[in-house]
């Protein structure tokens, strides 16, 4: 069988700035990388811009009046004006850097635990997420409604790995505070139908809150178009360093809303009875932020821009139809999400017959092929669809036809060990 | 890597015809999950006096986690709780030999097949689940029953 690809990336120039993607694994067995939902690789540009930081650059950051200490505050500050050009922010004081999506999460949720009226989630508030949501979207929200007394609600999933939206006006209502959303599923892979959540959300004067950790790798990631009010996402998954998140704020709320951690940096003044704030984005990063691995997300924007993020969309799009249509070749093959490659991102969950995930997952690591087998910290949806884990195949720019082949005829493999 | 030091078939074979599997009456039942791959298990313990006379469980999980509660089963069913206790201790030991174990096949029959799983710390947990819910059980049922002990 033939399959035409189209939008395919150069992959060979692509994957030589990659030094981890040239390993052998088990003595010859080239890595076949498909964990990408889960950490991306890094290329060298990156890790360039990681030694060159700390071999002739490396010092604090806002604070000291000597050389180094001005370098490093404009590489830090600058890798913040190429996230805010990277999500088309309207100003680079909306960007805050975190250490993670989790931990940008759990910021919003604490800045509405502690927010004054309007914005302030109560006992009489309610909230509402989605049950594809990772964990890190479920946990900060929970304990937020257990300590306001706010109800959580969520929408459910439809059989083919959707968000059901029949109940919208029922879940979405004049109580609700704050709606948190994925834009792509790390496990379904499905991309969600934002503007309608934003708009029935925007009615009834909800905050919406994004969780673009799957999106932000593979796609255009536009704040304004998206309407939201805030986004998360982290950089790890991006080319960049681990330590590295972003909570992208609209300025006004972040002026309004209070500082979670308290510490250095955030402040304007400070006496023995009471402190005032330092203005967004510096009230929200108390303490010595990750300055070098700001750095890095920086590198990585820039080679993400140099290829451009429609491209990259593009390939991907190319390898999941691929991937999809090759998978459902397998028998006893079912997968978890969409079985079609519209609206839906490059992680793809899937079962094989009744062998195990962890078995599977095992198999093919003997064969140089990296998955990710288990709950993918979404463990929610394993309840909804009836299995207890799944294997996860998830592409980046970087990933070739040849490697879904791989996998194909690693699942081949693992049915006859098993079988 | 060599994929067989792991998937013995001794393993194998238990995986594919489980002994003992399904439950029945027990003393003391428990539930333990492995929360890094959602592998569960609810176990029984049935005990006379000082005697395992059923250890029964419904489990999912990969081949190395349902292999070796079947081996569990055919291990300490039996025994005395103090003769289980010991052979539950020499596979913990052999499940923390890093690779380095053989096992005493004369205590451990076919679990001696599970040396290989050693090796692989993100299995070994696998491996345990089922001893690990049995020596809760065991405990609380001792608790239970304290002349047992005597």
């Amino acid at each position: 069988m033939t399959h035409t690809f189209t939008g395919l990336l150069d992959t060979d120039a692509i994957r030589k700035d990659f030094p981890v993607l040239q390993r052998l694994l088990h003595d010859d067995k080239p890595l076949v990388y498909l964990d990408n939902a889960a950490t991306s690789q890094k290329p060298r540009q990156v890790l360039e811009a990681l030694t060159a930081y700390y071999e002739r650059h490396n010092a604090n950051v806002h604070r000291g009046v000597h050389v180094l200490a001005e370098e490093a505050t404009a590489l830090y500050e600058g890798a913040r004006d190429k996230v805010a050009a990277f999500v088309n922010a309207p100003s680079r004081n909306e960007v805050i850097f975190t250490k993670n999506a989790s931990e940008s999460l759990n910021l919003v949720a604490n800045m509405l635990a502690w927010a004054e009226e309007p914005y302030r989630v109560d006992a009489d508030s309610e909230i509402v997420i989605t049950e594809m949501e990772h964990h890190s979207n479920i946990v900060p929200w929970q304990l937020l409604s257990q300590r306001s007394g706010a109800k959580l609600k969520w929408f459910g999933l439809t059989d083919e790995g959707r968000l059901d939206l029949s109940n919208i006006d029922e879940l979405i209502t004049e109580k609700t505070k704050v709606v948190s959303f994925t834009l792509v599923s790390n496990l379904l892979g499905t991309v969600n139908p934002v503007e309608t959540i934003v708009r029935k959300a925007q009615s009834v004067g909800a905050l919406v809150v994004i969780d673009a950790s799957q999106a932000a790798p593979h796609m255009v990631l536009d704040v304004q178009a998206l309407e939201a009010d805030f986004v998360a996402f982290t950089g790890h998954k991006m080319l960049a360093p681990t330590g590295i998140g972003v909570l992208w704020g609209r300025q006004e709320l972040l002026e309004d809303l209070p500082p979670f951690l308290g510490g250095g940096e955030m402040i304007e003044t400070v006496t023995m009875g009471s402190s005032t704030y330092a203005p967004a984005p510096h009230k929200f990063e108390a303490g010595t932020p990750p300055i070098a691995q700001a750095v890095g997300l920086g590198a990585a924007i820039d080679y993400l821009q140099g290829i451009g993020m429609e491209k990259i969309a593009a390939h991907e799009h190319a390898i999941t139809e691929y991937a999809v249509e090759r998978l459902l070749e397998v028998p006893d093959l079912r997968i978890i999400g969409p079985r079609t490659a519209v609206d839906r991102g490059a992680a793809i969950s899937f079962t094989l017959g009744d062998i195990h995930p962890h078995d599977v997952g095992q198999v093919l690591d003997e064969q140089g092929i990296a998955v990710r087998v288990g709950h993918h910290c979404a463990r929610p949806v394993c309840l909804r669809y009836g299995i207890p884990a799944t294997t996860r195949a998830s592409f980046y720019l970087y990933s070739t036809p040849g490697e879904v082949d791989a996998l194909i005829d690693g699942l081949h493999h693992v049915r006859n060990f098993f079988g | 890597m060599k994929l067989d030091s792991m998937y013995q078939d001794i393993i194998l074979d238990h995986y594919r015809n489980p002994h003992g599997k399904g439950l029945r009456d027990g003393d003391v039942e428990v539930h333990h999950v492995n929360p890094t791959c959602g592998d569960e298990i609810t176990l029984r313990v049935k005990l006379d006096g000082p005697t395992v006379v059923d250890v029964s469980y419904e489990s999912q999980g990969c081949s190395i986690s349902q292999a070796s509660a079947s081996v569990l089963n055919d291990l300490v069913v039996g025994k005395t709780v103090g003769e289980a206790q010991a052979v539950q201790e020499a596979f913990l030991e052999l499940m923390q030999s890093k690779g380095q174990g053989e096992g005493d096949e004369e205590v451990l029959e076919d679990a001696v097949a599970f040396a290989g799983v050693s090796k692989y710390p993100a299995r070994v947990k696998c491996a345990l689940l089922s001893w690990m819910a049995w020596k809760d059980a065991t405990a609380q049922a001792l608790a239970q029953h304290p002349a047992v002990n005597d």
